[in-house]
């Protein structure tokens, strides 16, 4: 496989500011990449050639023009976007007919983030409507699949985003995490992802499913990347309320130390056994022997509200998805669909292209939070589930006072087959199970690939405290070091090889 | 709508069985440089849809932020309604699908209010006064504007289509909204013109609004029940919306009183709804009644953290508030003398900022009220514009008036010398100046042009001669006309007596 698409991002950096490789040869290198396997893993809803090569070019034109000291560390790094985040000259879609060709007129603050640092930016990736799935097999543009098995889901709503990076089509992604749509696909493709702490990354431009839970955060092959990514787009934005003011912290250096030892480490009760598969629970007991081995203290922790956490999500989910999603009506932007007969009222033509333009999954979580939301209504829904979500927050003050970071799988079972749970909306839902509950407190999570079951990757979950991202790059970077040590590379050095080239 | 004309009781009769309870929610646009929760202008009149940011159109992904200075105008209306200040309060969201909301939500305060529990004394035109209390006041944003094209009327009934300005969208707004106000009895229309005309009056000397009614800066939706006498227990309400005349708020308060004692009379029940007022046929019309269908679905507003108000900040916008209009009104009604009658003449014909300055400017009262009241508000009225808009500043009516005191010129000739002023020809004294416009001081000359009078009316001067003092005008308007206006008429007459030997 050419090198430039196997590197991971920090390689690359380093090739680049050695001048070893030029931006447009990256760039390029990945562009090939997406037209070879794309057509098998879709990943990909609008790959951005033009602008990308031409950012690159740039970055070459300042290096040559001995103006490298005026880049930013990843400047020439190529990044996909998942397609819920607003791009200047890119359409954004939503993975929705709603807004099949549309074009945002501003960008996102990641995006202008990731433009002042120069990131040619690949293209727009895959996502379930909305961002709403566990499989991405709810995208109006066709499902992802998983380059580990093509007949698998790539997991969601993140699955574009994960699956382009396991697929090597890009070396960072960004990706947006509501419930798990970041760290849940990473775990199913080997690949590394980060939900950070609520307020981190500003959410301007990330098309809201559920405000109080959303969060943008990176998506990649290595803890490091992440952590090189999560500094170009987090930090203070005041166009966004619920950003946070607070540094950022050094989150690669938090991923270079990789160091464990005496870091206590919490292990929840409640995210394992029953509903876990054996050979995640398996793969979960020998990461925690190798921490235990690296000199961190493994205590059991016990969060018993956890047990509601999907109960209050899919309540409080759903109810702010049904008001941010009321826009999407026809009237200023995006698809609009006359009645065919009856009189044309704004009424009508607005439940015209509702009806049209909305999928299954979408209407349903609508019609979940419309009613969940009523008068009559409100207290026993919304109101106990945000009664709930304060128990959950206190479970993490009590676990946190007890560990430094929190472990448990990512999620409860492997990569399922296309169509596998697609009629059965209760058991995608499960999926989310463990990822949950660091929504619904806004800590930060993280997923690293934890090894294989029965061929497919299983990801590893760390947790930490509000505002201390920190802790999970460093307890991540550690847990991977060891883990690949152990395998004797990274685990996607395992994963079969795509286009016929590795 | 339709043109069916609901039956009304007399507006005695009707106060001869109930007493009505009223109840306001008074929406005032802030005049912020900016929008509630964007950067976008906050401008009245520009073209459709160029004050607008993504977040005024809600495009997908964009998040509010708060206004500070909307914040500080809404603490600043709720203190001047003698509320108490919410410690820390949050916004919601009110779904409803419509067009001119570009969220299909309005953001908006739902449990806590920035500002609650106020009360305000409104004095009717008598002097009697009530105490309306005020529940709260709290902050939203404004909706777009919608006009309906293609149908004979403007309405939204029978048009093509509609066009949509979101100019306005994010506007921000404060809604005051006024505890069940009993015991107005007939003077319940009288008082809810009053309640209305007060808060324009306090918004307005705030200055956290343009407070115009006709263009929509304060908008009044009027809550009408009826109990029979006796009772305490409240009847059901209708919500007139969007009465936008202080007489309109009168006329639909008196109207519904009208129509619900009707409705009661005839042993029906008065339906739970809103109604629209028409100016044209001045009644109201039903429209949707309020029930189930008006689920907002209202919860918290998750990307907006609470607004926290300090003590320290409440206590620095409470130093800026100007005096209040009521208090300030008896305190220059005490120091420039005018009667009730004259005081109040003053206030409607909004002059009384003008007559303030003019004084402060070294004018008499009498002679500001004078000039204001008289030469300064014809003029205005005929260029059908306020008088203070007219141009003609303070220091222009302190020198008419010194000029007239010191005898240089006269009344008749100060108005001349205003028209020149006005026609932007320089200071009053400049104009005189210019245009020779100095009263003929020379009692040569005056007297060159009364003997010329008398020659030429001597049946005048012979009846002046016998006593007939009053005829003497005859002679002084030769005299003034010989002149041209420039004579002083007083001097005038002294010395047609003295000529003529008789006493004046």
């Amino acid at each position: 496989m050419n090198e430039l698409i196997s590197s991971s991002a920090a390689d690359l950096a380093a090739k680049l500011a050695a001048k070893e490789v030029s931006a447009v040869e990256v760039t390029q290198a990945h562009l090939d990449r997406i037209a070879e396997v794309d057509g098998e893993v879709n990943a990909f809803l609008h790959v951005n050639t033009e602008e990308a090569l031409a950012v690159a070019a740039e970055v070459d034109a300042l290096r040559a023009g001995g103006l490298a000291g005026e880049l930013h560390a990843l400047a020439g790094v190529p990044i996909a976007i998942k397609d819920l985040i607003v791009t200047i000259g890119q359409p954004t879609t939503a993975g929705s007919k709603m807004l099949e060709g549309w074009m945002s007129p501003y960008d996102a603050t990641v995006i202008s983030r990731i433009r002042e640092a120069r990131m040619p930016m690949l293209g727009k990736t895959n996502l379930d409507e909305f961002a709403m799935g566990s499989s991405t097999e709810h995208s109006a543009y066709g499902p992802t699949r998983n380059p580990w098995d093509l007949d698998r889901i790539p997991g969601g709503s993140g699955g574009g985003s994960a699956a382009a990076v396991a697929a090597y089509e890009a070396p960072l992604a960004l990706g947006t995490d509501t419930g798990g749509s970041i760290r849940q696909p990473a775990a199913v493709t080997g690949s590394v992802g980060v939900k950070p702490t609520y307020g981190g990354v500003s959410r301007y431009g990330a098309i809201a499913m559920a405000s109080s839970l959303d969060q943008i955060g990176p998506v990649s092959r290595t803890v490091l990347d992440s952590a090189l990514l999560h500094e170009v787009i987090g930090g203070h934005d005041p166009a966004d309320s619920t950003s946070l003011t607070d540094p950022l912290g050094a989150l690669a250096e938090a991923a270079r130390s990789a160091d464990v030892a005496g870091l206590r480490i919490g292990v929840v009760r409640e995210l394992q056994g029953e509903g876990y598969d054996a050979g995640v629970q398996q793969r979960f007991d020998e990461s925690l022997q190798l921490l235990r081995g690296a000199g961190a203290e493994i205590v059991e922790v016990s969060c018993p509200n956890f047990r509601y956490a999907l109960g209050a999500y899919y309540l409080i989910m759903p109810s702010e998805a049904s008001s941010n999603l009321a826009k999407f009506d026809g009237v200023r932007y995006g698809l609009r669909v006359l009645p065919e007969d009856g009189p044309m009222t704004i009424e009508r033509v607005m439940g015209a292209t509702r009806a049209a333009g909305f999928g299954d999954e979408v209407k349903r979580r609508i019609i979940l939070g419309t009613y969940a939301l009523s008068a009559g209504y409100y207290d026993a829904y919304y109101g106990s589930a945000q009664k709930v979500r304060t128990l959950v927050q206190r479970d993490f003050e009590a676990a946190f006072a007890q560990a430094d970071v929190l472990v448990s799988p990512t999620a409860p079972t492997t990569a399922f087959r296309l169509g596998e749970k697609l009629d059965d909306p209760l058991a995608m839902y499960l999926n989310d199970v463990a990822t949950i509950p660091a929504n619904l407190a806004g800590v930060p999570g993280i997923s690293v690939p934890g090894g294989l079951a029965d061929g497919l990757p299983v990801g590893i979950q760390f947790l930490a405290p509000a505002r201390e991202d920190v802790r999970l790059y460093r307890a991540g970077a550690a847990l991977e070091a060891l883990l690949e040590e152990k395998w004797g590379g990274p685990l996607l050095a395992q994963a079969p090889v795509l286009g016929g080239v590795k | 709508m339709t043109a069916v004309t609901d039956e009304t009781l007399s507006f005695d009769e009707a106060m001869a069985k109930y007493d009505p309870v009223l109840g306001f929610e008074v929406h005032v646009e802030l005049n912020t440089r900016t929008k509630m929760f964007s950067a976008a202008p906050n401008a009245f009149g520009d073209e459709p849809n160029t004050n607008v940011s993504p977040v005024d159109l809600g495009l997908p992904g964009v998040l509010p932020v708060v206004n500070r200075a909307a914040v500080e105008y809404s603490i600043k209306i709720g203190l001047a309604l003698g509320c108490k200040i919410a410690p820390s309060c949050t916004f919601a969201r009110k779904n409803y699908f419509y067009p001119d909301t570009p969220k299909n939500f309005q953001t908006s305060q739902y449990e806590d209010p920035i500002a609650y529990d106020g009360a305000i004394d409104i004095e009717l035109e008598d002097g009697t006064v009530f105490t309306v209390e005020i529940e709260r006041a709290h902050m939203e944003e404004d909706a777009g504007k919608l006009t309906h094209m293609g149908g004979a009327t403007g309405r939204i009934q029978g048009a093509d289509f509609s066009l949509v300005d979101y100019n306005r969208a994010g506007v921000p707004l404060v809604e005051i909204v006024t505890k069940p106000i009993v015991g107005a009895g007939s003077r319940a229309p009288e008082l809810a013109r009053a309640y209305v005309a007060t808060i324009r009056e306090i918004v307005k000397n705030l200055g956290v609004s343009d407070a115009r009614m006709e263009r929509g800066n304060v908008r009044c939706d009027a809550n009408v029940s009826l109990m029979p006498k006796g009772s305490a227990t409240f009847g059901t309400r209708s919500e007139t919306k969007n009465v936008n005349s202080l007489r309109a708020v009168e006329r639909a308060v008196r109207y519904e009183i009208q129509r619900h004692a009707a409705v009661l009379e005839s042993g029906q029940k008065v339906t739970q709804e809103t109604r629209h007022w028409h100016e044209d046929t001045r009644s109201t019309t039903a429209g949707r009644p309020k029930s189930d269908a008006d689920d907002y679905r209202y919860f918290p507003e998750p990307d907006l953290v609470p607004v926290v108000t300090s003590e320290e900040w409440i206590e620095e916008l409470r130093a800026q508030l100007p005096e209040p209009p009521a208090e300030r009104r008896r305190r220059l009604k005490e120091a420039w003398g005018y009667s009730d009658a004259e005081f109040r003449d003053v206030v409607n014909a909004g002059v009384m900022d003008s007559i303030e300055e003019t004084i402060a400017a070294g004018a008499s009262a009498a002679a500001a009220r004078k000039w204001w009241m008289g030469e300064v508000s014809r003029r205005a009225k005929e260029a059908e514009v306020d008088p203070a808009e007219l141009g003609i500043t303070a220091a222009t009516i302190v020198e008419l008036d010194s000029l007239i005191r010191a005898g240089k010129i006269n009344d008749k000739l100060a108005r001349k010398v205003l028209e020149h002023v006005l026609a932007g020809e320089g200071t009053p004294a400049e104009v005189v100046q210019q245009h020779g416009m100095a009263v003929v001081s020379d009692d040569a000359a005056l007297l060159e042009a009364i003997d010329a009078a008398l020659a030429a009316q001597p049946d005048v001067a012979e009846k002046i001669r016998g006593g007939k003092v009053q005829a003497a005008g005859a002679i002084v308007g030769g005299v003034m006309k010989a002149t041209r206006g420039q004579a002083d008429a007083g001097r005038v007459r002294e010395l047609i007596f003295e000529r003529l030997g008789v006493a004046g």
